[in-house]
């Protein structure tokens, strides 16, 4: 077993390498991702390796990037499209919903468009604005696409790998703040096999609360568990990596156990996905819960400064002030 | 030409000048046929490109053919709509010669990205014309398959499909399928109004920087549902592409043998390497935008009748009669044709089905979804409740 430990951008970087290994139709673009490897550098030495044809640098036009991408696609590539930051994805939002999504249902199944459209998401970089954005429930809302994320670096190499190989459009989110923390990776990991792409995953086992999370959110639940185990309190926390389908049969087996749930994402509450999981959670487990589903979230504000997104970030302490709600009732 | 044959056209050959003077036209309006149905020999554009025909008389009347066919069709889909029969329908009429002329141009091989109003084109892909109906009807979403006839699904968002052309005329020349006789070119139509849309200056900007093998046919009928030209630009639409360096070049779009010309050429250099093209069809959308419009609100009579003069299907069979290509027999053969096809279409619409309530369902996904599956089987369980019951 070749196992290495891997940033989340490395991972993610080596699972790219390989899908441009093992299929000739698969094509990166986006803007900047060639000689500069992209300004996270996730496609570092990929058009050094691969040439320009595999690895494309693109005008600067979402719009361009994503529906050049449905041509190709048609055509019988497999693009990967990089949107640069979370923000710009907007341009490229008609594309996406009425194009990508759409293309296979209108034509009755005849047209396929295997495409991957990667956003690094989320904010805690100290960024400026739209550059630290959730734009996860505009996408999970949209039939026709499917939505993911992962959480770290063995699920970033094994999930980027699934993604492309997929012959559904599929929205993949990488947190971006989590970008440059390490892990032990596992080269040889089938993608076929390993598990599922549109699963979700026990991340921490426990019986008290559990905590549902995916992206850059995984980490800070992880931690909040740590914290509640030393005061005696075990918390269960599932990784999502699926937003759309979400797979809720981890998620209600977890929950008819503790009988307590909390769902913790940076993206404002309103109308989020912890809105549509905990309205889930009521229908399917209403017997077994305790106290209401709990949600640990962004404010609904636009992304604020810098400066303050400390303050708008669910961290540790929200989260653990939420579990501890959930013993009130 | 036969009825789902793109690939007929000149053989490369000379036929007899017909004019006895060597008429040339006017190389801002690429036209090698005057409304009055005259036959200009060739025309050298602004790009110093000669332009001409050489079509045999059964090539000409194989046009003709076409023209009328898709006239009629058309008439016959407004009809039923007006009957009820189509939910809304987007007529061609006054455009026929700038589908069909660029229609024919295509090579089996080349791949068509339509709007919505191509009823033109599909036809003369070869597709059954009752395709698009199913789409208006509501019965699908357009139920031909791209891949098979080269031309893909209608888009309604203004301007999207030329991206997708785009982009999948950079696969062909990824593909290696440029640089030969036989090679791939691509071709994108929209409107005048799309020309404003972010997404065709981007796919201008996408075909120009990576020598898209690609014809963008823009057929400007002069309106956006109500707003004119004017409302969409302050310089012909055709030299835009010069900002994006590539040729442009207008055309007659009223004369389907210069839109022949001009759509083969730009095709041709495209399928040869030589990149993007932009063809502006000048023409006019007689009717109304759909049959939700009302154009008296936004037009004037004279307008229309000066256009009326220009009709693309009077002016072929003036030619046809002047050169004595074709007589008053063929001309009622063809109406005739012409009047048992549009039965048969209205016929086959009639007997069109709703689809089974489930199947909204279907092809959501190539891979499914539990949650989508699990609604499905909801949604079942609860018409099934109804089963016998009174409802
Ligand atoms: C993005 C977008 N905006 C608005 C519409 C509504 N709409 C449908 S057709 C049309 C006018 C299109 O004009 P043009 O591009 O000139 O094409 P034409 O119908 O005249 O052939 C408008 C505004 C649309 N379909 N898509």
């Amino acid at each position: 077993m070749a196992t290495e430990t891997l940033t989340l951008g490395k991972a993610l970087n080596t699972g790219l390498r390989r899908a441009l290994e093992n299929d000739p139709k698969v094509v990166i673009m986006g803007e900047d991702v060639g000689k500069l490897g992209g300004v996270f550098r996730i496609t570092d030495g990929l058009q050094k390796d691969f040439g320009d044809q595999r690895v494309i640098d693109t005008p600067l036009a979402e719009s361009g990037i994503i529906g050049t991408a449905v041509g190709l696609a048609i055509r019988g590539y497999r693009p990967v499209c990089e949107i640069q930051f979370d923000g710009f994805v907007y341009p490229a939002y008609d594309q996406i919903v009425s194009q990508v999504a759409k293309m296979h249902y209108r034509s009755r199944g005849k047209l396929n468009i295997p495409m991957v459209i990667r956003i690094p998401f989320g904010g805690g970089i100290g960024a400026v604005e739209h550059h630290s954005e959730s734009p996860e429930a505009y996408f999970a809302h949209t039939a026709g696409l499917k939505v993911v994320s992962c959480a770290n670096p063995q699920d970033a190499y094994v999930m980027i790998q699934q993604a492309i190989a997929s012959d559904d459009p599929i929205v993949f989110l990488e947190p971006k703040r989590r970008y440059w923390e390490k892990g032990q990776v596992d080269l040889d990991a089938p993608i076929s096999e390993a598990y599922p792409l549109h699963s979700a995953r026990v991340a921490r086992a426990g019986a008290d609360v559990t905590l549902l999370a995916y992206g850059p959110m995984v980490r800070t639940c992880l931690d909040a568990a740590t914290a509640a185990a030393e005061d005696g309190r075990e918390l269960e926390i599932i990784d999502l990596r699926t937003l759309s389908p979400l797979d809720l049969g981890v998620v209600y087996e977890s929950v008819r156990r503790t009988g307590r749930a909390v769902v913790v994402h940076e993206a404002p509450s309103n109308v989020g996905l912890g809105a549509e999981i905990a309205a889930r959670i009521t229908e399917e487990c209403f017997y077994s819960l305790e106290s209401p589903v709990l949600r640990v979230a962004g404010f609904d504000t636009p992304y604020p400064a810098a400066r303050v997104e400390e303050e708008y970030l669910p961290d540790l302490d929200r989260v653990l002030d939420a579990v501890d709600r959930t013993f009130g009732w | 030409m036969a009825k789902g044959d793109p690939g007929a056209g000149p053989r490369g050959r000379r036929a007899a000048p017909r004019s006895r003077k060597a008429v040339t036209g006017d190389p801002e309006l690429v036209q090698l046929l005057t409304p009055e149905g005259a036959r200009i020999d060739s025309v050298t554009g602004p790009d110093g490109v000669e332009y001409r025909v050489d079509f045999t008389d059964e090539e000409y009347r194989g046009l003709y053919r076409d023209l009328v066919l898709v006239r009629k069709l058309d008439a016959e889909a407004t009809a039923l709509q007006r009957q009820g029969e189509l939910g809304i329908w987007a007529s061609l009429l006054g455009q026929e010669a700038a589908q069909v002329g660029s229609g024919r141009a295509l090579r089996t091989q080349d791949m068509a990205f339509p709007t919505y109003r191509e009823h033109g084109v599909l036809y003369c892909r070869g597709i059954d014309p009752i395709m698009p109906l199913g789409l208006f009807r509501g019965v699908d979403q357009g139920g031909w398959d791209p891949n098979e006839f080269k031309f893909n699904m209608y888009t309604i968002v203004i301007g999207a499909q030329t991206l997708h052309a785009t982009g999948y005329a950079m696969g062909v020349a990824m593909d290696g399928k440029t640089g030969t006789d036989d090679g791939e070119a691509v071709i994108a139509y929209f409107g005048d109004g799309a020309t404003s849309q972010g997404d065709v200056n981007e796919s201008f900007v996408w075909a120009g920087v990576f020598n898209a093998p690609l014809v963008f046919f823009c057929q400007n009928n002069q309106y956006a549902i109500s707003e004119p030209l004017e409302r969409q630009t302050r310089i012909p639409l055709y030299r835009r592409s010069a900002g994006f360096g590539f040729p442009g070049i207008r055309v007659d779009g009223n004369d389907v043998l210069a839109t022949y010309a001009v759509t083969r050429h730009a095709l041709d250099n495209a399928r040869h390497g030589q990149g993007p093209s932009l063809i502006e069809a000048y023409t006019y959308r007689m009717g109304a935008h759909t049959t939700s419009d009302d154009p008296t609100r936004y037009r004037i009579a004279s307008e229309v009748e000066a256009w009326q003069a220009k009709d693309p299907i009077a002016r072929m069979k003036a030619f046809l009669e002047r050169e004595k290509i074709a007589d008053a027999g063929f001309f009622t053969e063809i109406d005739e044709q012409a009047r048992r096809e549009a039965v048969d279409l209205r016929e086959r619409v009639l007997a069109m089905p709703n689809p089974e309530p489930t199947t909204l369902f279907d092809h959501v996904y190539p891979n499914g979804s539990p949650l989508l599956d699990e609604q499905r089987a909801q949604f079942s369980r609860y018409l099934e409740s109804f089963e016998g019951s009174a409802h």
